[in-house]
């Protein structure tokens, strides 16, 4: 336990966690300070670019194995059913519509990229190993979660609009083709590769993503001020009990397939993260009806604070319990 | 110089929206449109701004165009099959334009 509480303290002064502080407590204090929309594009392009790189860089140091395939397949099943869960404690914990909740839902089971980021920066600080794969597992969560979320609106007597217009949307959406391209080019090149970039992916990739969570602070500090009456305390408190209960279904797949104490914390935070970039575009299309502040909101000011303060340290601890890290 | 009676419509539409909309104009025979985007507001669901934003999901896009006044409601019976059950203001204005023929 103290050990959970060291690793937390050490997370919640570093300067990642501490520039998001810092966007969170400007936007509910009103300040002005903000970025413009193509600067907090770029950063994530970046983010995305670098991650990915790194990732099949990763995969092409150690080779593919069944691993792959396996932690693959646990991450479709698992953003395809966690919606399912997400959709049941919703409907249980709070009086939100099928609607809403189903769109929410749909977050929950996909995946939050910076979240991921975030992690894995804290696993390469505290020295633990992970599988590069990680990244190709992030990308594949991204849609499953949708699909879902759309059969259980359909289900429920709503009409979901599923076009083919919006599969290509999805599937070709912007953050995914750059993940999933940066990674196939990672791999394809190698450390020699890197190598040719490393001055670029690698020395401002940690301050990049400070400035990053310095703006996501400020996006969820306005979200939350502006959406204070929109969310009852039921639906905070499921903001912060579905990333738990996501992780504990992350544990048990990483650990059944074998992975790594670092892949089985990732695959922990990739169950735990909601999504704010795809899935509420989805949405949007999809389910036009819900109301995006409640989803996005939730995603993005209470459990993306949630997962990079308290949740990162606690399932990298768990995880390396459990996987004899 | 000659002025000739107009149409001026404008759609604002979630930014997601943006494609299928200019799909249906073009059903309705209207090729010539601007698309200007919208930086923030307010409405049902509160006050939004594209400020710091990374997906498409808060953005909404203004969508002007110019038409015959004949064309009016070929396009509005297209645009509203796409608006029906989405964010969005539809305003129709009468303007006065120059070169009738580009319209």
């Amino acid at each position: 336990m103290s050990e959970i509480i060291a690793l937390a303290g050490q997370n919640l002064i570093s300067p990642m966690i501490l520039f998001f502080a810092l966007g969170m407590a400007a936007a509910l204090a009103r300040s002005d300070l903000s970025f413009p929309e193509a600067v907090a594009k770029g950063m994530s392009l970046y983010l995305l670019f670098a991650i990915g790189f790194k990732g099949g860089v990763g995969v092409a140091a150690h080779g593919v194995d069944l691993g792959l395939v396996l932690a693959l397949l646990a991450g479709i099943v698992l953003s395809a059913g966690l919606p399912f869960v997400a959709f049941g404690l919703l409907r249980v914990m709070t009086r939100l519509s099928v609607t809403d909740a189903a769109a929410v839902a749909a977050h929950y089971g996909s995946i939050s990229i910076v979240t991921f980021v975030a992690a894995s920066a804290l696993l390469q600080a505290q020295g633990v190993a992970f599988e590069g794969y990680m990244v190709a597992v992030a990308a594949a969560m991204e849609a499953p979660a949708i699909l879902a979320a759309l059969w259980i609106i359909a289900r429920a007597g709503g009409r979901p609009d599923d076009s083919p217009g919006l599969w290509r949307e999805i599937l070709l959406n912007g953050s995914i083709v750059l993940l999933v391209g940066a990674f196939a080019i990672g791999w394809i090149t190698g450390e020699d590769g890197q190598a040719e970039i490393a001055a670029f992916i690698e020395a401002p990739f940690k301050g990049v993503l400070c400035l990053f969570l310095l703006d996501m602070g400020l996006v969820a500090g306005r979200g939350l001020r502006s959406a204070r009456g929109a969310l009852a305390p039921a639906v905070l408190a499921f903001g912060v009990t579905m990333p738990v209960v996501g992780a504990v279904l992350g544990l048990g797949a990483g650990l059944v397939i074998g992975l790594s104490p670092g892949g089985v914390a990732l695959l922990m935070v990739l169950s735990a993260s909601a999504s704010y970039i795809a899935v509420p575009a989805a949405m949007r299309v999809a389910l036009p009806e819900a109301n995006p502040a409640v989803s996005l909101t939730l995603a993005l000011g209470v459990t993306f604070p949630f997962n990079l303060t308290l949740g990162i340290p606690l399932y990298l601890a768990v995880a390396s319990r459990a996987a004899g890290g | 110089m000659e002025m000739h009676d107009a149409k001026r419509v404008e759609i604002i539409i979630e930014a997601m929206m943006e494609k299928r909309l200019a799909t249906a104009l073009e059903r309705a025979g209207v090729t010539g449109y601007t698309v200007l985007p919208v930086s923030g507001g307010s409405g049902r669901w509160g006050p939004w701004s594209r400020e710091g934003q990374v997906g498409r999901a808060t953005g909404m896009v203004a969508v002007v165009c110019l038409i015959r006044p004949d064309r009016l409601d070929g396009l509005l019976k297209e645009a509203f099959a796409v608006l029906d059950r989405h964010i969005g203001v539809v305003s129709v204005s009468d303007t006065q334009i120059l070169r009738a023929e580009r319209f």
